[in-house]
């Protein structure tokens, strides 16, 4: 899948926005008056901040609000209503802490609740889809939530509890890696089954439908070669759980020590982002590359 | 769930109007309807009532509008004002351009006609354009058929009367086993597709010869993935088998060919080889009732195909023992040819035998009583289901001629020509070579030229020679290089008249015709003979006009440009006198109506012909008091009479409108086309659908429709007399005696009987350095060089790769995204690889024409059409390599002159990607600028 | 509204003959004339004349190679359009409900009014039928020319999608599967016609036609019964010719 900017920085930020302020909904910390307008404002900041990218990718933002009518049946309409609903209760529960002082721990906790429900169905939206074998398994929701609480632990400070969420959201991570590596061909697409053409032979595209690229391409058909993937992974991984629990471990609780680590988290995290997209297959893309195409890039 | 789906308003208005004409995306001309919004062209689909294309439309018709709306369409005339090449032009008014044109036409006319070449390219209204040249009086005429197929068309027509391409076709809702020879496309496009549909679901089977298997061969059934150019070894191997296990069809032969005629074999006899006549020059066969010779057309005769007849002293024995001895010999046995022709001796005999099982052992009979031209009544019409097609794969070889023939033979071995099942012609075919004129070509100053200037030489004395035996054609059309170049030799025009070589010309008119480009090998070479100045600075070919309708790469070579419309905004007729649009079952022409006005000061070439025509005064164009004698070419098409009661389109004549084919002019005629659809068509009577050549009913209904002027029963042509005269003359016989250097040539390869001999080029690129056959192929969503402009169609064919075989692919260890130098003897070519595995394994091919010249065609510079995209061109010339004789030997047919584009043999080597394919030209000034950032093409939803 | 409908009283799709199609792209232009000049937005075209041009197509031909373990290579040309799936899943994905299936015919259209441009239908979709318009922002694809079908305006012989009308080879058949009588309920059951990517579970309403059978002719060698010569050479030719003669 094409790695757009906008989805990537809306997952990250959102991301991160809503685990804060999940774990400031808990009172973890109990934060009240101006600290608490700060961790608010950066909390309400990175997930609204997140939510708007996301509509710089639409065709017609103007209609957004008719994204809330499918809550049904869509996971994206499901994640409008539980963001919004998050930000709702975290706001009356903000205000609470911010302008009187006293945290309302039923709407923090449902608040929480929300946010927590946010990040798990922007995750679905991804894992839902079976055209994209590498998102679509039980570890993507896993994936997005792990990195979502371990970045919100980093910035609410909580000392052993962010290296736990940290070091399970690095085993995620991995897994989320070594499975999806895996997924494709689990899945058993292949030219010859996309074409319906299998049970006559081997099949490959000797000529695609036009010269030119086309919409689906732009969007769907992105390769990256493995060696540079390899390379990522491991930066991004490193930035994102190895340097983070470090400085976490080795310096003093703190503001400077979330400062630090949030920083590294966030490379790391964006670099991971990325990988997200760019390493996933869509099986749109059996149609229009010839198995040398994906020979040669794998190269 | 359903209540809150959207309200649809599946009933739109499709639009206002609807005008029905014909298109031009190509030479098919299949009936459209135009739908109109406010007076714009809103959409285009197929006329169901038309009688090419039954409501289909094929991917370029169905883009039309697209092509109306190209940003490359030219403006107004041109004047150059750059160097020629640069694409440097002033927008001039009509008035100016055509005095410019009179001023330096008219006093060529008067002084020297042949000074003035008039070729004309895709040009669909050759019986006009040919009568203006005619009536000029310059011997230099010719439309594009030397460089497309003239081959296909000379073999049909001096073996049967007619030819494929499109002026036949297989009985499709017949035929069972259909064999298609070198064809990606063909002219009659929808009609073989629609064919081809209706075959398979008849459950029919294809069998494919092709290199390459792609389009019609990707649907075949059998694909034979011959080596190119060995076509005919392929085929008389195939004669070979049949005559051995006697599968043909010898009361066919014996009734219907020249099988029984019996050939002097008396070698010191200036007539031998020659038909034994009788006094009235009919030919002779031996009656198998009275064994006495019997003109051939004689009621009651039964012709001995087995007769051996003494005259006076001289042996003479039939065509069909001849034949027998030839090809039952072992060189043409199926173990002889295999290799040479990459497709396994067992393959051969298995594709003989099904052929022979289906037409002898599927033979059918339909109730339909017919008479023949003996005057024999046959009570029914005998099936055979075996059809054969093939197209340029076959024609475009230096040894096409000879291949196509030896596909016209097998076919009539069958039995399978003119009958249910079988091949059938398209009126106005078949029409035997006695029907055709014979070239013309003795121009007088100020006079119109004696007569018709293509036609089918009989023999040496219809050659066009000067008096002192010089080519008297700029082309050298009708010489002794290839006495039988039926459709003229314009791919040597430009090359000739830089040579001065046999004279020098003042003025290269050019119609329809990318010749700085696509149309021309050797582009590169072109090119610098159209911008090659003398020693005073002058320009060697002194002045060029042309008449394009869109920015092309030839307008930048021109000096005076006459802007055409678009196929939507004139008059044009599809004639019966030209290449029509028939079907088997009937006759039909058509007509093109301006369903739009331009928007611009562009005037359709052919009124811009009879303005010309006027201004020069000639004959043809003016009364006696010098006034115009026609207004537009619109009033040529409803008054013009070439005979008596017989013009330009043959529909809705008479003063009524009610006669057809023969009778008056009719001053509405035109709106009784349009009237009817566009086009007119008149079925063919049932007792005359089948052996038309010898169908007493088809012969009077083709008089009575014009297309001669009395019965013309005639054999079909095994053996081709006229090539023997040929021979005749270079083993020293008669007065008009080849040249010594073409002597063997003509010895060698006008055999009156099918031959086959490799490729000219093979005699020259030697296999090991060029072991490659390297060929081209149309794209069916492409017309030549003008899809590019085409905003839809650019998008499906924007580049082109080299399509490369396993095995090169891997001798080359290629990988996608890979290039490669392409080498031939004349040229080298950098370009983009792609592998296919259905390719001979020693074929390479591209698309045709779809590389571009930067700055043609109103495209952006960064176009992938300029910088991935190539010609194949730039390795083929249009000559030989020079023998060290200091003659210039044409790389064509030396039968028809035929462009020999598929000989090419060509060298590979991976290279590193250039920026850009290679060879690079600057890019030519846009006289349009260049086209929209966007388009939404929509008129009114 | 982006539920599935439970069942569809019709079933309106295509069945497309790989054997059949030639690859001619008519299909392609001719589906974008019609839908470009109709239902909705114009399909358009960015940088149409330039290096990239980018443009909205709603059917498109694939051109695959096939080797099989014995015999030469095939090249089968593949239209691809969208399938109109019962278990569509570019529909249940859709936050705006502008994506649906009618209940009437099983067709999947998208209602540009209410769409907002997000892309994610075009990513549910296996098979590549949605293209999101550059210029418009919304999703276009197949309408099963459901302007044309219907439509009183043409002849009753013209209410078929454009491509069906324009295909030169013959190699589309548009019908209603609903039907087990119909064309393309027959022709789907005489000549198995097959899903694209079943494995995805779409369960898609067009079928595809395979390709018969190829090159099954069998060599022959020259002792075979069908081969027998009637003569040796020229000499003999003559004696067959009398006996062949007569016998006419
Ligand atoms: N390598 C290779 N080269 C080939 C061939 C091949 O197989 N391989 N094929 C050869 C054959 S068979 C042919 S016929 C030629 C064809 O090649 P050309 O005869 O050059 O044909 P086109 O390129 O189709 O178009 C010629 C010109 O007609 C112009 N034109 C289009 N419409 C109109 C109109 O309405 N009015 C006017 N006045 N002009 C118009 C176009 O803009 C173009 O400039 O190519 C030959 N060249
Ligand atoms: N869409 C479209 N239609 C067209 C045209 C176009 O440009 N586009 N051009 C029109 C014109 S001007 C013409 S002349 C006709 C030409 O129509 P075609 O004759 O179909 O022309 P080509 O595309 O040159 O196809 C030549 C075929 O012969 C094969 N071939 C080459 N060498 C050999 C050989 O030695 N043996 C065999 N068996 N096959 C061989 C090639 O692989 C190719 O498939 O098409 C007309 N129709
Ligand atoms: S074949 Fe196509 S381009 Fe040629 S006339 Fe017919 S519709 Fe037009
Ligand atoms: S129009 Fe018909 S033959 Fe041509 S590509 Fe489409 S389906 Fe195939
Ligand atoms: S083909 Fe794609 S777009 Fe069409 S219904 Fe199926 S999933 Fe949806
Ligand atoms: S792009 Fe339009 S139709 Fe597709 S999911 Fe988004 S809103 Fe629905
Ligand atoms: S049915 Fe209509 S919209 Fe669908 S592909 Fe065919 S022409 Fe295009
Ligand atoms: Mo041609």
């Amino acid at each position: 899948m094409h790695p757009a900017p906008s989805v990537i920085v809306f997952t990250v930020l959102s991301g991160l926005g809503f685990g804060f302020l999940a774990w400031l909904g808990l009172g973890l910390p109990a934060v009240t008056g101006w600290t608490a307008f700060f961790c608010y404002a950066l909390g309400f900041g990175m997930a609204v901040g997140g939510l708007i990218a996301s509509t710089f990718h639409l065709g017609n933002p103007q209609r957004a609000l008719k994204a809330f009518t499918q809550w049904q049946t869509s996971w994206l309409s499901r994640e409008a209503w539980l963001s919004v609903l998050a930000l709702v209760f975290m706001g009356l529960y903000a205000i609470g802490a911010v302008f009187f002082d006293t945290l309302i721990a039923p709407l923090g906790l449902i608040g929480a609740v929300f946010c927590f429900a946010t990040v798990f169905a922007t995750a679905m939206i991804y894992a839902q889809l079976a055209t994209i074998p590498r998102w679509n398994h039980w570890l993507t929701p896993l994936h997005l939530l792990s990195l979502s609480l371990a970045g919100g632990v980093i910035l609410a400070q909580q000392g052993s509890a962010a290296l736990m969420l940290l070091a399970i959201a690095g085993v995620v991570q991995a897994l989320h890696w070594i499975l999806g590596d895996r997924r494709f061909a689990e899945r058993g697409h292949t030219t010859e089954t996309a074409t319906g053409l299998g049970d006559l032979g081997s099949v490959r595209l000797y000529e695609p439908p036009h010269t030119g690229t086309n919409y689906l391409l732009k969007e769907m058909v992105y390769i990256v070669g493995r060696k540079h993937a390899q390379k990522l992974r491991v930066l991004g991984f490193a930035g994102m759980i190895v340097l983070p629990a470090a400085v976490l471990a080795l310096l003093p609780t703190g503001f400077v020590s979330a400062v630090i680590a949030i920083s590294f988290f966030l490379l790391g995290t964006f670099a991971s982002r990325w990988l997200f997209f760019a390493e996933a297959e869509h099986v749109v893309g059996l149609y229009y590359s010839s198995k040398n195409t994906q020979a040669a890039l794998n190269r | 769930m359903a209540m809150n789906e959207p309200i649809l308003d599946t009933s739109p208005a499709v639009s206002d109007e609807v005008r029905q004409t014909t298109c031009y995306m190509c030479a098919c001309r299949c009936g459209i309807n135009v739908h109109m919004k406010d007076g714009k062209v809103a959409y285009i689909e197929g006329n169901r009532d038309h009688p090419v294309n039954k409501g289909v439309l094929c991917a370029k018709g169905s883009s039309g509008i697209m092509q109306v709306n190209a940003p490359s369409r030219l403006r107004a005339p041109l004047k150059r004002t750059g160097p020629r090449g640069s694409g440097e032009f002033e927008e001039i008014s009509w008035d100016e351009a055509l005095e410019l044109a009179t001023k330096r036409l008219d006093p060529l006319r008067k002084s020297a006609p042949e000074k003035l070449a008039f070729f004309t390219g895709r040009d669909q209204s050759q019986s006009f354009t040919s009568f203006w040249a005619q009536n000029f009086g310059t011997p230099n005429y010719a439309a594009h058929g030397g460089f497309c197929s003239v081959n296909m068309a000379t073999a049909g027509i001096y073996t049967m009367g007619g030819a494929f391409w499109e002026f036949g076709q297989p009985d499709w809702d017949r035929t069972k086993l259909f064999m298609i020879f070198g064809v990606a496309e063909d002219h009659d496009s929808n009609p073989i597709k629609m064919g081809l549909g209706k075959l398979k679901g008849n459950g029919g089977k294809v069998i494919g010869v092709n290199p390459i298997r792609s389009g019609y061969n990707a649907i075949a059934d059998e694909w034979v993935g011959i080596i190119p150019g060995t076509d005919g070894l392929f085929i008389l191997s195939l004669v070979h088998v049949l005559l051995k296990i006697g599968k043909i069809d010898l009361s066919y032969l014996s009734q219907f060919t020249n099988a029984p005629c019996l050939l002097n074999e008396d070698l010191s006899s200036p007539n031998h080889g020659l038909v034994l006549r009788d006094a009235d020059d009919k030919p002779l066969v031996i009656d198998r009732a009275t064994g006495k010779p019997a003109p051939f057309d004689q009621k009651g005769v039964r012709p001995n195909l087995a007769a051996t007849y003494e005259l006076d002293g001289k042996i003479h024995r039939t065509v069909f023992q001849h034949m027998a001895e030839r090809y039952l010999s072992d060189e043409y046995s199926p173990e002889a040819v295999e290799e040479r022709c990459g497709v396994s001796a067992g393959r051969i005999r298995a594709i003989a035998a099904e052929l022979a099982r289906v037409a002898f052992d599927e033979s059918f009979e339909l109730k339909q009583p017919w008479t023949d031209f003996r005057g024999e009544r046959h009570e029914t019409m005998v099936g055979r289901p075996v059809s054969f097609h093939a197209m340029r794969g076959i024609s475009a070889h230096s040894n096409g001629f000879q291949t196509c023939r030896a596909l016209h033979v097998l076919q009539i071995l069958l039995g399978t020509v003119e009958v249910p099942g079988g091949f059938r012609f398209k009126p106005p075919y078949p029409k035997p070579v006695e029907a055709h004129p014979t070239p013309h070509c003795h121009s007088k100053p100020d006079c119109p030229l004696d007569g018709p200037h293509l036609g089918f030489v009989r023999g040496p004395d219809d050659l066009a020679l000067k008096e002192d035996g010089t080519p008297a054609r700029i082309d050298k059309a009708f010489t002794w290089d290839n006495p039988m170049s039926a459709h003229g030799l314009m791919h040597m025009v430009i090359s000739n008249a830089h040579a001065g070589d046999p004279y020098k010309i003042d003025t290269l008119f050019l119609y329809m015709a990318n010749m700085a480009w696509n149309s021309s090998m050797n582009t590169r070479g072109v090119m610098e003979m159209l911008t090659d100045k003398d020693e005073n600075g002058d320009y060697v070919i002194p002045n060029i006009i042309y008449s394009d309708a869109y920015s092309s790469e030839m307008v930048a070579y021109a000096d005076l440009i006459l802007p055409d419309t678009t196929y939507l905004e004139r008059h044009d007729c599809i004639s019966l006198l030209d290449r029509p649009i028939c079907e088997a079952d009937g006759a039909a022409d058509a007509i093109r109506w301006p369903v739009i006005e331009p928007d611009r000061d562009v005037r359709g070439f052919q009124s811009v012909l009879v303005d010309l025509g006027v201004r020069l005064g000639l004959p043809g164009f003016i009364n006696e008091d010098g006034s115009a004698k026609y207004k537009d070419y619109a009033d040529y098409i409803v008054n013009h009479q070439r005979r008596p009661g017989i013009g330009p389109l043959a529909g809705f004549r008479g003063e009524d409108g009610t006669q057809f084919g023969r009778g008056e002019v009719n001053p509405d005629q035109l709106d009784k086309y349009i009237e009817n659809g566009g086009f007119f068509v008149e079925h063919v009577p049932e007792e005359a659908t089948f052996y038309k050549p010898w169908n007493q009913a088809y012969q009077d209904w083709a008089v009575k429709l014009g297309f001669y002027d009395k019965p013309q029963p005639y054999l079909f042509q095994l053996y081709v007399e006229p090539l023997r005269r040929f021979q005749l003359a270079a083993e020293g016989h008669g007065d008009r005696q080849p040249p010594e250097h073409l002597r063997e040539q003509i010895k060698d390869k006008m055999d009156p009987l099918p031959i086959w001999y490799p490729a000219l080029e093979d005699a020259h690129a030697d296999e090991k350095d060029y072991p490659v056959h390297a060929l081209t192929q149309r794209p069916m969503a492409m017309y030549h060089s003008w899809g590019s402009q085409n905003a839809w169609l650019r998008q499906i064919h924007g580049q082109n790769p080299l399509y490369v075989p396993n095995k090169i692919w891997a001798e080359n260890e290629f990988q996608e995204g890979d290039w490669a130098k392409v080498t031939s003897i004349h040229g080298e070519i950098t370009v983009p690889v792609a592998h296919m595995a259905a390719l001979n394994d020693d074929t390479v091919w591209t698309w045709n024409a779809i590389g571009k010249r930067k700055g043609a065609w109103a495209l952006d510079e960064t176009a992938p059409e300029s910088t991935k995209g190539f010609l194949l061109n730039h390795l083929i010339h249009e000559l030989l390599p020079p023998k060290g004789d200091g003659l210039r030997w044409a790389n064509s047919d030396p039968i028809t002159g035929q462009a020999a584009w598929f000989d090419l043999r060509v060298r590979i080597e991976k290279t590193d990607p250039p920026a850009e394919s290679q060879p690079e030209f600057p890019a030519i000034k846009s006289p349009v600028g260049k086209g929209p950032k966007i388009v939404r093409q929509k008129v009114r939803s | 509204m982006t539920q599935l409908p439970t069942q569809t009283d019709k079933k309106l799709g295509l069945v497309i003959d790989l054997d059949t199609c030639v690859g001619c792209h008519a299909c392609v232009t001719a589906c974008k004339g019609w839908n470009t000049e109709n239902y909705g937005a114009p399909l358009s075209d960015i940088d149409p004349y330039s290096g990239d041009p980018v443009g909205s197509f709603l059917n498109r031909v694939h051109s695959f190679e096939v080797q099989p373990t014995a015999g030469p290579a095939q090249t089968v040309h593949m239209p691809k359009s969208c399938l109109h799936c019962d278990d569509a899943p570019c529909v249940t994905v859709c936050p705006t409900g502008a994506s649906y299936k009618r209940q009437e015919d099983g067709i999947v259209l998208v209602n540009e009014d209410a769409c907002i441009g997000c892309g994610l239908c075009a990513w549910a979709c296996p098979y590549g039928a949605r293209e999101l318009d550059q210029a418009a922002g919304v999703m276009k694809k197949c309408t099963l020319c459901v302007d044309r079908i219907y439509n009183e305006n043409l002849p009753e012989e013209d209410r078929v999608p454009a491509c069906v009308r324009t295909c030169p080879a013959g190699a589309r058949h548009f019908g209603d599967f609903a039907d087990p009588d119909s064309n393309v309920s027959r022709l789907t059951k005489e000549r198995g016609g097959m899903d694209l990517m079943p494995e995805q579970g779409t369960s898609p309403v067009n079928k595809y036609l395979p390709p018969r059978p190829k090159d099954t002719m069998k060599d022959l060698d020259a002792s075979a019964p069908q081969l027998a010569p009637v003569v040796d050479g020229p000499k003999g030719l003559l004696g067959w010719l009398d006996k062949a003669l007569e016998a006419i």
